[in-house]
């Protein structure tokens, strides 16, 4: 159950503006079935070239079709150049707030908008600004880098909730990573710099590790681990004791020994046990 | 507001007869079943008769009935001790339509080393059992495969898949959530290893759960501690809920006719009438390889979320297979199993009965269910009247 403010309540039972203008002067549509949400929004100017009337047709969720009814309400009395300033925290807050995870049913109302508005003027469509990222949902880096600027945004999760970028496919996770963390190195110049582990400082970490942490674990159980070799990301070890004989043993190495490294030297290591 | 409730898949009123059998168990007998005096004594030995009425539900010996916390932790019990009995093999099996309480477990364990087989579904939602056979090998661990699913209210053939496993030293674990109270389950007659269920599935409270364990399966606990459950499972019981789930149990016996006869008259009742009186409203699931309780029904062109809340709004309580619940909006990954089209999986919607469903409720969703599919198509950009059914 979403908790919707009561004003995505009403703009869902009682949607305002639904339909088709006759005799649009600007129509833009958006989104598609398989996306999971669609708008289609118009419009009709009065003589003094404000917005006279502005409908949506929406297919999508409750707040889906309640952004889309409030951007409508938004519009009428508005020229076009007021109008285009309008965005999707606009929407969001006219409705008192969206859910974090319903973010996107507002940008779906932005777009259309600037869809019409191009349409309207006669321009072409946007030329796309930038390399698409998400081919799910065609949106591109410049698109997710705005977002997460503007609104601090720090996981995948998050863009995804705004953009929908990564909600598909999930092979751009990581694309989209590289977007965030470089935003965020660029803002933070005191950071360090992330440098790359010389080998004699990933192999003094694992060892520290071992010693500090692993070893006494695994000796409470009458257990004990031997460090054998590193080879690249390799990490080669011997189970000693109850270990070495233990029908757990394999998942302690993965679930436990591997884990732990992983998060304390880097998270490119691979643990394998030398008999 | 009246509610109509018509989501048992998801969770069931607490029948009751079986919250009287419960509060004297919160109230005045507060006993540790595992205390030397007789005030704690008296608890246990109800614990004995809950077991009891379990096993017979079911067809087992009460030996082989371990009181859990719930329906995951069953699962999570199965699997776990099925892989760490076995640990020379790597490749387990199930469904690409499990509950997340396997389908996620099955993914954690992909990460962590071992090869998976997700058996696929048809369009109907029934499963491909030659590719599941064709999968077994020596490596295999545990084939766990639901009995019936929650979505489609699709019936898996459990009895001719443990035939098959049979001999193959290979653990054989059914989710059997759904199936069980719904459908006669009998573990002896099917043979299967271990099985899961819920409480609170079948009219008891949340917070119980039970795992079928065959004598002489190989078995390691998940929870390590006391000696409950004869060291399979440790931590106090949950007393109260264990009595409760002892008489749900045993009114779940008792009710399995009328859940096959006037429950699946409700169901096709209501079934039908959606199927009639809206258009472009297509089933999702083999007609006649379901659960007696369950209907998926997909409303082309409009989004479930939005037909739930206005449902809602009239006190109706179903589900929807749609999650809008992040940016990727996708539907639930049994309905792309099953292949759904995108103009059919986003407005689906399931209805699950129960006994506590009447003829009134039944016909007041019928009646007043079409005018708000219609509205909602009038919103959508995608409806046009008349739009021809899509294959």
């Amino acid at each position: 159950m979403w908790e919707y403010t009561d004003k995505v309540k009403d703009h869902f039972i009682n949607p305002r503006n639904v339909g088709e203008v006759e005799n649009p002067d600007g129509v833009g549509e958006v989104g598609s079935m398989a996306c999971g949400d669609a708008l289609k929004l118009s419009f009709k100017l009065d003589e003094n070239n404000r917005i006279k009337e502005a409908k949506f047709q929406t297919f999508g969720c409750a707040s889906a079709i309640a952004s889309s009814s409030a951007m409508t309400e938004m519009l009428i009395g508005k020229t076009v150049e007021e109008a285009e300033k309008i965005t999707n925290d606009d929407i969001a807050d006219y409705l008192g707030g969206l859910p974090k995870e319903k973010m996107h049913c507002s940008v779906l109302g932005r777009d259309a908008l600037e869809k019409a508005i191009y349409c309207y003027r006669g321009e072409d469509e946007k030329v796309i600004d930038g390399n698409i990222v998400c081919e799910c949902f065609g949106v591109t880096d410049k698109e997710i880098e705005r977002a997460v600027t503007e609104h601090h945004l720090r996981s995948i999760e998050d863009v995804t909730n705004y953009v929908k970028a990564g909600g598909g496919c999930e092979n751009c996770h990581e694309d989209i990573q590289k977007i965030i963390d470089g935003i965020y190195d660029k803002a933070d110049d005191k950071a360090p710099e992330k440098k790359k582990m010389t080998n004699i400082q990933k192999i003094s970490l694992i060892e520290e590790t071992l010693e500090r942490e692993i070893k006494p674990a695994l000796q409470k159980d009458g257990g004990n681990i031997e460090l054998i070799d590193v080879d690249g990301d390799r990490v080669y070890v011997k189970l000693i004791g109850t270990c070495a004989t233990c029908k757990a043993s394999q998942l302690t190495l993965k679930n436990y020994v591997e884990i732990r490294l992983q998060e304390m030297v880097t998270p490119d290591l691979i643990v394998e046990e030398v008999k | 507001m009246d509610i109509i409730y018509m989501d048992n898949n998801a969770t069931t009123r607490v029948a009751p007869e079986v919250l009287d059998t419960m509060l004297p168990y919160l109230k005045d007998f507060y006993g540790n079943a595992s205390s030397m005096h007789s005030f704690g004594g008296s608890v246990g030995r109800e614990i004995i008769a809950a077991r009891e009425k379990v096993a017979a539900l079911i067809n087992a010996d009460p030996g082989e009935i371990i009181f859990t916390s719930c329906g995951t932790e069953s699962d999570s019990t199965a699997i776990n001790a099925a892989i760490r009995s076995n640990p020379e093999k790597r490749h387990i099996i199930t469904t690409r339509v499990e509950h997340p309480a396997i389908k996620n477990l099955y993914e954690f364990l992909a990460k962590n080393g071992y090869r998976v087989t997700w058996v696929p579904v048809d369009k109907e939602g029934v499963l491909d059992l030659d590719y599941l056979y064709s999968h077994l090998s020596e490596d295999t661990a545990i084939a766990s495969i639901m009995w019936a699913n929650n979505e489609s209210g699709v019936v898996f053939p459990i009895d001719e898949i443990a035939e098959k496993l049979r001999n193959k030293g290979i653990v054989f674990h059914s989710d059997a959530v759904q199936a069980v109270g719904k459908i006669p389950v009998d573990v002896k007659q099917t043979g299967l290893d271990m099985m899961s269920i819920s409480g609170h599935k079948i009219h008891a409270p949340k917070g119980v759960g039970v795992l079928y364990v065959k004598k002489g399966t190989k078995f390691s606990p998940f929870m390590i501690g006391g000696h409950q459950e004869r060291n399979r499972r440790g931590g106090t019981e949950n007393v109260a809920s264990i009595i409760g789930l002892g008489k749900a149990c045993e009114l779940a016996g008792n009710h399995l006719d009328e859940i096959d006869t006037r429950v699946r008259i409700l169901r096709d009742r209501l079934e039908n009438g959606l199927i009639e009186n809206i258009p472009n409203a297509l089933l999702n699931g083999k007609k006649d390889e379901r659960l007696p309780n369950t209907s998926n029904i997909s409303f082309e062109f409009i989004e479930g979320e939005a037909i739930l809340l206005m449902m809602d709004q009239l006190g109706i309580c179903a589900s929807s297979g749609s999650a809008c619940t992040s940016g990727s909006l996708e539907p639930s990954h049994v309905l792309r199993a099953m292949g759904v089209p995108f103009t059919a999986a986003h407005g689906s919607i399931r209805f699950s009965l129960s006994t506590y469903n009447t003829e009134k409720e039944v016909d007041y969703v019928v009646e007043n269910l079409p005018p708000i599919i219609d509205r909602l198509r009038k919103m959508s950009p995608f409806w046009k009247e008349g739009a021809c059914k899509l294959q």
